[in-house]
């Protein structure tokens, strides 16, 4: 558990950060627009930066705090970080790189082994390189198991991708997943993209100018319409869903979720997976009655929670409840008087297969 | 060799190359430390380290000698004490070449430490605290190791200067055959010799050798270092 509590200046009427969340297991994602404070946050959590107020606690026991004039030093406080820029030792093989902090662990520290993290990162055959002659998906790689090695209570990872280009990212993020469920100590992810988000995260704090505007399980700030993430175009629900069955032949792939069954375009992941999967609230149609003789797959009944404000004032988000899973729709104003929409009313979501193409699968979310 | 050189001759060549040598070897650990203290450090009086350091550049050597001489001399405020309560007496002797050397040579490893230091990224650093190590297991894993080109650089050039230095050494320490002429003090005497044209040339081709010689190895060596450091 990591409680964060903390107040900076930098200079005189420079950017003021003011900023309080909690971490618990698994990934907490620091979410918001670049200058917002959130690697200011991670560099504190660190001990790289001393904030001028606050309070700092991992596990109880307080890394920093300003009342008593207390900071843990940085090399004490075992909280690995893992930078946007991989941050290897030039001088340094690849197998010195991964062993530095693991030779200055406390002894009576637990982690996975060298061995097991060389596997899980697929890092073996870099060895005896030198971090010059790595790409950057494998120099991040190494970053990775670097930090893991150092058997930290903590995992700060400040834009561990931001560096890359698309296809590196997307080779990367199942190995980040894999680390996630390998290291089982809270790991701090500070991003701005999210797709890492919704492919990592647990919980949600969202920064905006120094400041908290939101924290929670990412599905409960996924779902809210009042907040900066409902404007952006690809605003909608997080769904929890487990791969069904496959039917290679039709191209498609059945999936289970809490309101029943969704159909999507084929995918690789074997039946049983675990996903998270984003239905954009631009993809949620509504109809009175099932519709017949259309193309749309995903015909399903779900209950009216409520009406809200979306960005523009044309716009509305309609808030569904699907057996318990929550799915969010954007529609015109004018619907809402057209189809007699109130709260509490029966409906049909309607939601296009191909628009789980965009949403790309992501990788699973493995059990608590 | 002996056969070309006087015995005279060939003295002044070993001790040139003795004193250029330990003058670099007391210098090294003192110029890091200063080095680190003007690029890392944040104290009042950073400037004035600064251009004191860097005096024996700008003064001309013989007030350096000369400031040695007054500071060191067996009635100066630090050559009284050494005098008195451990009997060493530095002017005219070997070790006052090499001090004089070392003060003179000084600002150059200093200079070229702490370009070496500058191009350290002090992210390596922060990297390597987060990873459990302190303050000096990253100086000497992380900082020292990616500043080493740096103090070869600043050895090899205050060796070369040291070979050469002249006017604090013959002011501080005299021109004494065999105890305290260096190479440049040797070709000096020489020409002031009716007849030691032959002598000086010679002296003075083994100069020049012994100085080309340096820088070269100096460029293997640098290039080596970077190729271990992963920069090439």
């Amino acid at each position: 558990m990591l409680e964060v509590a903390l107040r900076h200046r930098f200079g005189r009427d420079g950017f003021a950060l003011d900023a309080a969340f909690t971490g618990t297991e698994g990934v907490t994602a620091l979410f918001g627009p670049s200058g917002c404070g959130k690697s200011t946050i991670l560099a504190a959590v660190a001990g790289l930066l001393r904030p001028q107020e606050g309070r700092i606690a991992l596990d109880g026991a307080p890394l920093f705090d300003a009342v008593q004039r207390q900071s843990v030093p940085p090399d004490a406080r075992r909280c690995a970080m893992v930078f946007q820029d991989a941050r290897l030792f030039p001088h340094l093989s690849v197998e010195s790189n991964l062993r530095f902090g693991l030779r200055r662990a406390p002894r009576e520290a637990t982690g996975p082994s060298f061995g097991e993290v060389v596997a899980l990162l697929g890092i073996g055959h870099l060895l005896g390189r030198r971090p010059r002659a790595l790409s950057g998906g494998e120099k991040q790689r190494v970053a990775l198991g670097r930090a893991l090695l150092a058997r930290p209570r903590l995992l700060l990872m400040d834009e561990p991708l931001a560096a890359l280009d698309t296809p590196r990212k997307a080779e990367l993020l199942p190995f980040i997943a894999r680390l996630r469920s390998a290291a089982r100590i809270p790991i701090l992810y500070v991003t701005h993209a999210l797709d890492e988000v919704d492919a990592l995260a647990d919980r949600l704090v969202l920064l905006e100018a120094g400041r908290v505007i939101a924290q929670g399980p990412v599905e409960d700030l996924a779902a809210r319409a009042d907040l900066p993430l409902a404007t952006r175009r690809d605003a909608g629900a997080l769904v929890a869903c487990t791969v069904l069955a496959h039917d290679p032949a039709q191209g498609m792939t059945r999936l289970g979720f809490a309101g029943g069954e969704l159909l999507a375009p084929l995918l690789t992941e074997a039946p049983g997976t675990r996903l998270r999967l984003r239905i954009r609230a631009r993809d949620v149609a509504v109809a009175l009655r099932p519709p017949e003789d259309v193309s749309i797959h995903n015909i399903l009944p779900c209950r009216l929670a409520a009406i809200l404000p979306a960005a523009t004032p044309q716009e509305l988000f309609l808030h569904l409840d699907c057996g318990g899973a929550v799915l969010l729709a954007r529609v015109l104003r004018e619907v809402v008087g057209r189809l007699g929409l109130t709260c509490g009313m029966a409906l049909f979501a309607l939601v296009k297969s191909i628009a789980f193409d965009q949403a790309r699968p992501l990788p699973p979310i493995p059990a608590a | 060799m002996e056969a070309w050189l006087t015995p005279e001759e060939w003295q002044a060549v070993r001790l040139s190359l003795s004193v250029a040598t330990r003058s670099v070897l007391v210098s090294l650990g003192p110029a890091v430390l200063v080095a680190w203290l003007l690029v890392r450090g944040r104290f009042p009086g950073r400037t004035l380290l600064d251009a004191l350091v860097h005096m024996p550049l700008v003064v001309p050597p013989v007030v350096v000698g000369w400031a040695l001489l007054m500071l060191f001399g067996v009635r100066g405020p630090l050559g009284a004490p050494l005098h008195e309560w451990f009997g060493i007496r530095l002017v005219f002797t070997s070790e006052a070449v090499v001090l004089a050397t070392a003060v003179m040579g000084f600002p150059l490893i200093v200079r070229a430490v702490r370009l070496g230091l500058e191009s350290v990224d002090e992210g390596l650093e922060a990297a390597a605290r987060t990873l459990g190590a302190g303050r000096l297991d990253t100086f000497f894993s992380v900082t020292l190791p990616l500043m080493s080109p740096g103090i070869l650089a600043g050895a090899v050039v205050a060796f070369a200067a040291g070979l050469g230095e002249f006017g604090a050494v013959i002011t501080f320490a005299s021109n004494i055959p065999g105890e305290t002429q260096t190479l440049p003090l040797a070709i000096y005497s020489a020409t002031q010799t009716p007849g030691g044209e032959a002598t000086a040339a010679k002296l003075a081709a083994i100069s020049f050798t012994l100085a080309l010689c340096g820088l070269l190895l100096a460029e293997v060596v640098a290039r080596r270092m970077h190729r271990l450091l992963g920069r090439v």
